[in-house]
């Protein structure tokens, strides 16, 4: 696909407020050149990894250790980890792109990830940690009946974790293809094969540890291309801005715009423009980041790898500051991106585009800044990026199906912990196998709504449950699974026939969506809540009654965290 | 935990002041959050001229230090959080706990 239409499907996809930004969909790119160099260091990379592993594999026995290394993490250790999960490697190539290709809105998408954290820290971290001991179903379903309350949790889990993975597994074949000029499929399958290594034989210790590599590499990195950036203008951002709206005004004007037009659009990087175009579905699609960053079982998980609660909520202030951090520097990338790659000949086609598309925008800029070598680690980075969320997101499917299904469901809570790890590693197995078919059979489609409709699910099924659960005394088995499978199924459905999905992937005529929105969060959450509150106040089971008598003991723990499981090295 | 240890921790003095406190402060910062979140986003959504608007002399706009600032502002206001939550929070909760373990569940004296 050539840059230009990469170019129109990223206007497109901003335009219905499609979310490029957490981890998705990197288009169609073109095979570059093999890149030895970052091919190099990316082997360093692995292989150090893997050497990790092996160190980990030794220490994990139990199956606490499998799920959450033993809850031997530190608050620091854990906030990287978090911040890890949460910056992919499109949230670095595609918020370094939208900020190069129109500036201030590329910012609207950042703080949108941003603000969830905080909500995260306030009503739920803590008490996450007090209650649960291995998944967020442990939490959800503590004082109501297992069966169904672990039946809704598991599917919640897998449907986010399968949407997710998919993206993910699409960007990584994509992005491989790019940086290194390996085939799709071979890019796929090192993806999928590495990641079963590192969940497989070093469970959550190692998937944490290659994590807080990565994401040490990565804060690095940008930290250093930033730098290099600001260095050029002094240290002042109106002399970077000015530049920037300098060369966009010039490339307006070499366009046949009007000296007047072309003043104008080089000034519109400095203000909001097209992103948001309707206020409900820029306020829903607001709440699908916000509220969705609290839903994420593969976030969630993290909270358990902690030994209490106090070491909880100081990873998710680490994490906030660095995913913070994290953002700043990309907006300094990409209008850095605007003054060093866009004015140089080296970087462009015949036609004035980036080479390889605009997501390439932080990649030729790491080669202006720092030269060949550079590149390749940012390159090296960026695949490290996209190994390391897919084993995170493996690891909490497999759990999913260990502990919450097969240990809770199917043997009533008395499985043998042997077996219970050896079901949650063949998980690892299936899921790693149709992670790589699934990212092979998408290659072509428009998958631009996974991580999007990943988010509005986990904010209206994963999060209502949780908070009501936790919050609200008279929440019921039945009002939670009820509402929850409404939140499940509306969100899902509404994205279905919205643009992005009626129209966009499923080729419909434009117009013809249901759902004039961008994301159905604003209207499911609502579903997901309402069903909740309505079911459980309707409920008046001999089941209701035990669910609402077992809050006090709930909320002493989750206050205190008396009786709370395991600290850490066991 | 058995049914008595949870009324005997309910009862306590010291969790009552832990669980509102920390619940109406947990409210207050996650509206606080919501406003200005919202806020920005109305904002971007119903006056983008404003957001646009200059300064000084220069290009800097309005937008770039509120947009900056919100991102400083989810970071101090969680920053804020976890300070009083380390103090004051799990002071109350240690407070508990000494009680909860306690031979007798002798009244404390002194504790608030």
């Amino acid at each position: 696909m050539s840059a230009k239409k990469l170019l129109v499907g990223l206007t497109l996809a901003a335009a219905a407020g499609i979310v490029l930004a957490a981890g998705a969909d990197l288009g169609q790119a073109e095979k570059q050149a093999t890149n030895w160099t970052a091919i190099g260091m990316f082997g360093a990379f692995v292989a150090f990894t893997l050497w990790i592993t092996k160190w980990a594999a030794a220490k994990t026995k139990s199956a606490s250790d499998f799920y959450t290394a033993g809850g031997g993490i530190t608050g620091f250790q854990n906030g990287l980890a978090i911040a890890g999960d949460y910056m992919s490697a499109a949230s670095f190539l595609g918020i370094s792109a939208a900020v190069m290709a129109s500036g201030f809105d590329g910012l609207i998408f950042s703080i949108g990830f941003l603000v969830g954290w905080p909500v995260v820290t306030f009503l739920l971290a803590e008490r996450l940690r007090n209650l649960g001991k291995f998944t967020f179903a442990d939490v959800a379903a503590f004082r109501f009946q297992q069966t169904p309350v672990r039946m809704f949790a598991a599917s919640g889990t897998l449907v986010v974790v399968a949407f997710y993975l998919i993206a993910q597994m699409v960007g990584a074949g994509q992005l491989i293809k790019l940086l290194f000029g390996l085939e799709y499929w071979i890019a796929v399958v090192i993806v999928g094969g590495l990641m079963m290594v590192y969940v497989l034989f070093g469970g959550m210790t190692a998937t944490t540890w290659v994590q807080i590599i990565k994401a040490i590499m990565l804060l690095g990195g940008a930290t250093f291309m930033a730098v290099m950036v600001m260095a050029q203008f002094g240290f002042s951002p109106e002399a970077m801005f000015a530049k920037a709206v300098e060369i966009k005004t010039g490339i307006a004007a070499g366009a046949g715009k009007s000296p007047e037009e072309a003043a104008k659009a080089g000034f519109s990087i400095m203000g909001p423009g097209g992103f948001v175009k309707d206020p409900i579905s820029a306020i829903s699609f607001g709440m699908a980041l916000m509220f969705g960053t609290a839903g994420l079982p593969h976030i969630l998980m993290r909270f358990f790898t902690v030994p209490n609660a106090k070491e909880a909520r100081k990873s998710v202030l680490w994490a906030t500051t660095w995913i913070g951090y994290f953002y700043i520097l990309t907006f300094i990338i990409g209008f850095g991106a605007i003054t060093f790659v866009l004015t140089n000949p080296q970087f462009l086609d015949a036609k004035g585009g980036l080479l390889g598309g605009n997501n390439m925008a932080a990649v030729h800029l790491a080669n202006a800044v720092g030269g060949n070598v550079f590149l390749g680690f940012i390159s090296a980075v960026a695949f490290a990026t996209i190994l390391a969320v897919v084993a995170g997101l493996t690891l909490s499917g497999a759990s999913a199906v260990s502990h919450d299904l097969y240990a809770t469901v199917i043997k009533n809570g008395k499985a043998d912990p042997k077996a219970e790890l050896r079901v949650s590693k063949i998980t690892t197995l299936c899921l790693g196998v149709i992670a790589v078919l699934l990212g092979i059979a998408f290659e072509k489609q428009n998958i631009a709504f996974m991580v999007s409709l990943a988010f509005a699910i986990a904010a209206s099924a994963n999060f209502p449950v949780l908070l009501m659960s936790v919050l609200w005394k008279g929440c019921t088995t039945k009002g939670a699974v009820i509402g929850g499978f409404l939140g499940l199924v509306s969100s899902v459905a509404l994205t279905i026939v919205s643009p992005a999905v009626w129209e966009a992937t499923l080729g419909n005529p434009k117009g013809s969506a249901w759902f004039p929105y961008a994301s159905p969060a604003l209207f499911s959450m609502t579903i997901g809540f309402v069903g909740i509150w309505l079911f459980s106040v309707l409920d008046g089971s001999k089941r209701a009654q035990e669910d609402k008598a077992g809050f006090l003991a709930q909320q002493v723990r989750s206050e205190t965290g008396i009786g709370a499981a395991g600290a850490s090295g066991h | 935990m058995e049914t008595s240890l949870a009324q005997r921790i309910a009862a306590h003095p010291s969790y009552r002041e832990l669980k509102a406190r920390r619940s109406s402060f947990g409210w207050w910062l996650t509206g606080a959050m919501m406003v200005v979140y919202y806020g920005f986003i109305l904002l971007v959504a119903f006056d983008k001229p404003l957001l646009a608007s200059r300064l000084g002399e220069g290009v800097m706009t309005l937008g770039m230090p509120i947009g900056l600032g919100v991102i400083v502002f989810t970071v101090v206001i969680t920053a804020i959080y976890v300070r009083r939550a380390n103090s004051e929070f799990d002071r109350l909760s240690d407070e508990v706990q000494q009680a909860m373990s306690a031979p007798a569940p002798a009244q404390k004296g002194g504790a608030r």
